[in-house]
């Protein structure tokens, strides 16, 4: 046996439906080869390689593919943006990035099963017509990137990639790109830059919408590791059939992450929508911590706005229109928008009773305040600014206005932006004031109103 | 009904419909409709990354009717109703289109533009007391319009570098800039010696020079004009004038034959700064470090102030009229042919037209200007370093300007020449004639603004102004008539050339009533053809087309292949 095996000894929870994850933790099972063959491996790609190019974006498209990455944008209208005229190279990209605090679900992908997203990506490279083909592995998956890259050598060896694809005609090429560190690389035109081997500085749209104008100024789809690996199972057992798991308009399964206050935090394949915020706490992660209440939950990595336990959110419209506590809200994009906060990229944090509200925000804007890439004014400005005064509320040295400065500063950030990291730095902040502002301000002391509060002078100048 | 147009499209600005080109970033749709976005980054001869988020408006198109549903009506005007946009854009980089409508005011427009300001100036050390930007400053003039008058921000600014050498002409404060990339993209994009770039990220980026390198291309001062605050400062200016106290006076260059348009800063009588000004027909927005330094001779100690007389081996100074009538009897017993003139390409039209007369009227026998020949360098700097060739060509009649330089030479030599007249020219030091040469000479008069060899060796030496003493015209390579205008006074009894040459033209019995260089213009106008029709007022600060050279500024030639490419605006 030449493949890597692991042994979590983690078994899938009862409620969970596994199709990408079918293989991660499964006994017996290995990254090599020859295992992945021994199951039917590199079938679906022949398959692709006999089947004409739209047809396999018309199926991508029937099956409702929302990517799963974080925007779940749906991935078949995205392949379908690269201009008919175009007679420039096009590149597909796997964002392997996976950054967002809270998620923890294509690392595995890549250390357990890489097989399945070589072979997910060389239909989807088909299908958009790639030739060329990158997977940018963050700087933190450094085993991930070795196990990748061997699996792109034992699968070119047997000729499932190189030149002339199963007597196909059809070439195409995977390197692994390593990022180095910046959460920024998992946004997708900076993602580009960096691999044309510039700052990560994500690029205005318009005009650069990677479709059109990508990597090296060439059509250049961006997708990730999970979405990639649905298109393998799409063609498997067809559009219909995958549609048929999940919820209209919300189809197949995802791997939502739950970390936090909850006994038994960790991965979970379900269906989209068929699995309710209380389920996936209470039933699938074992609870909360012994003694404690819900006090929060992130529901989709650390940029979603934050839902408060004691919530009723409204959803649908007109006749369908009902109310859901936090418990009951099932686990799909539409819902959790409908909730005003998102799927994203399937990160569930969850906080309990005893996490200080400050704490949490503070840590949510040093992460962002050390991730801003500084290309433009408001996120490079503000993103620290709110860091420091969460600071000072957490260290007891900020006044209550200070809790309007800080809502203020977030506006100021939402919408104003090169790139989505200005609302994924500014919702934490303009969320938890929404609905924590009595617990920030009672960490706040009136007799610092006014004064000059750095650390130096604090203490002089209040006369404390 | 207004005649339909294909390659314009309506474009509703703050309430009122224009028609602009379609693809017309909405920025300069905007300025053309007198209607200013305020902005940082941008530049219209420059990539715009919208990394300042200034230049944020409300933009809004014709609905898009929902499945099934009755698509708007037109009104009168056939213009659609509009869809305004929940989130503003930015107006440097999008492109208008049909039936668009932008709103450069309201409240959105307002309060993204004081959000912007309000965090530009959030960890920006506002020390404008002591920078050189302030008076000219963009965080400045921008907070006047969009500025809080009071601050939030109670936190610690970040600490950053501060008086840092970039290169040898440029300084930089890293404290602050305000991240614009503005003189990056220039040292890429124009003077293609990418050196500078950002390191770190977040609120602690900072601008740098690569290690091991510095910025000290020629074009180098050009990255101070365009930073749009006090970060980068230029080590020949700083701390020398607060900016609001110059008076700005707009001229062309002379070190070469492309004469890049600019500004001179003065105050009273003293030049303290040279920038370039706009003219996309010569110099784009850009000039040389070179050319834009070399101006600190004209307030030198070394300028020649007074007229002199030699008597004996020594000069004395002597007044205006003894000079011009010693050098008149010299002249007036002479033949013609046993005189030579040697008058200068960097003399005006005005000047040189009055050479022509003066040659004329003494029946000279020999006439030329001393060439100056350098190396083009690709960019803005010609071959020929003279300024005004074209002008020697078109006035003088000289077909190879310099050609004759060795056969007067070679007439000193053998004593047919006797008497030599040199305006604006050291020949000496460029021209390649020896003192000993000049000594065999009965006569020799030199012009010049500085002291030096050729003066010392003249009869009589009568004090020129320099380039930013007078006023007139010159041809560029390109044939463009540009504008040269007086800046300062000379110092001392300093006359324009013209002025001298006239005074000799009449001591030698010539008549002519000229008191000011418009009228010569209106001579030339008069005689040469190619002014025929044209005015002193016509050619205005950016000049007009005045001859058909076939020369072509390679900076030019790139820029509008970047244009044409929908890179820049130009």
């Amino acid at each position: 046996m030449n493949g890597i095996s692991y042994k979590s000894g983690r078994v899938p929870h009862a409620k969970e439906h596994r199709v990408v994850f079918r293989n991660i933790d499964r006994e017996g099972w290995d990254t090599s080869l020859a295992t992945y063959m021994g199951e039917g491996g590199y079938e679906q790609l022949k398959k692709a390689l006999k089947t004409p190019p739209q047809e396999i974006i018309d199926e991508v498209k029937k099956a409702g593919l929302r990517g799963r990455g974080g925007a779940g944008f749906p991935c078949g209208v995205k392949w379908g943006f690269i201009p008919p005229t175009n007679t420039k190279p096009v590149y597909l990209i796997c964002n392997a990035d996976e950054s967002e605090p809270g998620t923890f679900k294509d690392r595995y992908i890549l250390h357990q099963d890489p097989h399945q997203l070589i072979e997910g990506m060389a239909i989807a490279c088909f299908a958009v017509g790639a030739s060329l083909s990158y997977i940018y592995i963050r700087e933190e998956f450094p085993e991930a990137a070795k196990i990748v890259e061997k699996a792109i050598a034992e699968a070119r060896e047997k000729g499932f990639l190189g030149k002339n694809i199963q007597g196909s005609g059809f070439d195409l090429e995977i390197y692994v790109h390593r990022g180095a560190g910046a959460y920024i690389c998992g946004e997708e035109t900076g993602l580009i830059e960096s691999l044309e081997g510039k700052r990560p500085y994500p690029r205005i749209k318009p005009p650069y919408f990677p479709a059109a104008m990508g990597l090296y100024l060439c059509p250049t789809i961006v997708n990730n590791v999970e979405t990639l690996c649905h298109v393998k199972h799409i063609l498997e057992i067809g559009a219909e059939n995958w549609a048929r798991t999940g919820t209209p308009n919300n189809t197949g399964t995802r791997i939502l992450c739950v970390s936090g206050d909850v006994q038994k935090p960790g991965y979970f394949e379900v269906e989209v929508g068929k699995v309710t915020m209380g389920e996936l706490i209470n039933d699938m992660c074992g609870g909360l911590k012994p003694g404690r209440e819900l006090k929060a939950v992130i529901p989709g990595g650390s940029s979603a706005k934050v839902l408060r336990a004691d919530e009723v959110f409204t959803v649908g419209r007109g006749d369908d229109a009902r109310k859901l506590t936090i418990w009951d809200i099932p686990m799909d994009f539409d819902t959790l928008a409908a909730c005003g906060s998102m799927a994203g990229s399937g990160g569930v944090i969850v906080i309990d009773d005893s996490r200080s509200i400050s704490w949490v925000l503070n840590n949510i804007n040093n992460f962002y305040a050390h991730e801003s890439c500084g290309q433009c004014t408001p996120c490079r400005e503000g993103s620290l600014w709110m860091k420091k005064i969460t600071d000072r509320i957490v260290a007891g040295k900020a006044s209550p206005s200070d809790i309007d400065t800080l809502y203020g500063v977030a506006k100021n950030i939402d919408g104003r932006t090169i790139c989505a990291f200005g609302e994924a730095c500014a919702w934490p902040t303009e969320s938890f004031v929404e609905k924590f502002r009595d617990e920030l301000v009672s960490d706040t002391r009136p007799e610092l109103e006014g004064a000059i509060v750095n650390a130096e002078t604090l203490t002089a100048v209040a006369g404390l | 009904m207004s005649e339909v147009k294909t390659d314009l499209v309506d474009v509703q600005i703050d309430g009122v419909w224009h028609q602009f080109p379609k693809g017309m970033r909405m920025i300069e749709a905007c300025r053309q409709a007198g209607v200013e976005v305020p902005h940082y980054c941008y530049h219209p001869k420059l990539t715009s990354p919208g990394n300042c988020r200034m230049c944020l408006v409300e933009m809004g198109m014709p609905p898009r009717p929902a499945p099934g549903a009755e698509a708007p009506a037109p009104d009168e005007n056939g213009h659609l109703p509009i869809a305004w946009m929940p989130r503003p854009v930015i107006a440097c980089a999008n492109t208008i289109g049909p039936n668009m409508g932008i709103k450069t005011s309201g409240p959105l427009t307002e309060e993204c533009r004081k959000g912007v300001m309000e965090l530009l100036l959030a960890n920006h050390p506002l020390d404008c007391p002591i920078c050189d930007q302030a008076g000219e400053c963009g965080l400045q003039e921008f907070s006047v319009e969009h500025g809080k008058g009071e601050s939030r921000f109670r936190e610690q600014k970040v600490k950053k570098p501060k008086n840092v050498d970039v290169g040898p002409r440029v300084r930089l404060d890293d404290e602050r800039c305000i991240m614009c990339s503005r003189c990056i993209r220039f040292t890429e994009e124009i003077a293609d010696d990418p050196v500078l770039g950002f390191t770190d990220r977040g609120s602690h980026t900072v601008l740098t020079v690569y290690p091991g390198r510095e910025l000290a291309n020629n074009y180098s001062l050009n990255t101070v004009d365009i930073c749009p605050v006090g970060a980068l400062t230029s080590n020949d200016f700083r701390f020398q004038m607060r900016v609001w106290f110059m008076r700005e006076t707009n001229t062309i260059d002379t070190n070469c034959a492309t004469g890049c348009n600019i500004t001179v800063f003065a105050r009273e009588n003293t030049i303290y700064r040279i920038t370039p000004r706009q003219n996309n027909d010569v110099n784009s927005d850009w000039m040389p470090d070179s050319h834009r330094l070399n101006f600190h001779w004209i307030g030198s100690e070394t300028r020649l102030t007074d007229p002199l007389v030699k008597d004996g081996d020594h000069h004395r100074h002597a007044s205006w009229s003894e000079a011009i009538a010693t050098s008149a009897d010299k002249l007036s017993a002479l033949d013609g042919s046993e005189i030579a003139v040697i008058a200068s390409a960097r003399m005006t039209n005005e000047e040189l037209l009055m050479v022509n007369r003066l040659v004329k009227h003494l029946k000279v026998g020999h006439l030329d200007t001393v060439a100056r020949v350098g190396e083009a360098d690709g960019y803005l700097i010609s071959a020929d370093r003279n300024p005004n060739t074209n002008g020697v060509k078109l006035i003088l009649g000289l077909d190879d300007p310099g050609s004759q330089i060795e056969t007067i030479k070679l007439g000193i030599e053998q004593g047919r020449i006797k008497a030599l007249i040199t305006l604006q020219e050291n020949l000496v030091a460029d021209a390649g004639f020896s003192t000993e040469l000049l000594g065999k000479l009965d006569f020799l008069l030199s012009t010049y603004p500085l002291a030096n060899a050729t003066a010392d060796a003249s009869d009589v030496v009568l004090p020129g102004a320099g380039w930013a003493e007078k006023s007139g015209t010159m041809i560029n390579a390109t044939g463009r008539l540009q504008r040269l205008n007086k800046v300062v006074d000379g110092p001392g009894q300093t006359l324009e050339s013209w002025e001298i040459v006239r005074d000799l033209i009449q001591a030698t019995g010539g008549g002519n009533g000229i008191y000011a260089v418009t009228d010569i213009f209106k001579q030339l106008a008069a005689e040469v053809s190619e002014f025929a029709g044209l005015t002193w007022g016509q050619i205005g600060d950016l000049g007009l087309p005045l001859l058909e050279t076939g020369v072509t500024i390679p900076l030019l030639e790139r820029e509008k292949q970047r244009i044409a490419s929908g890179l820049i605006v130009g």
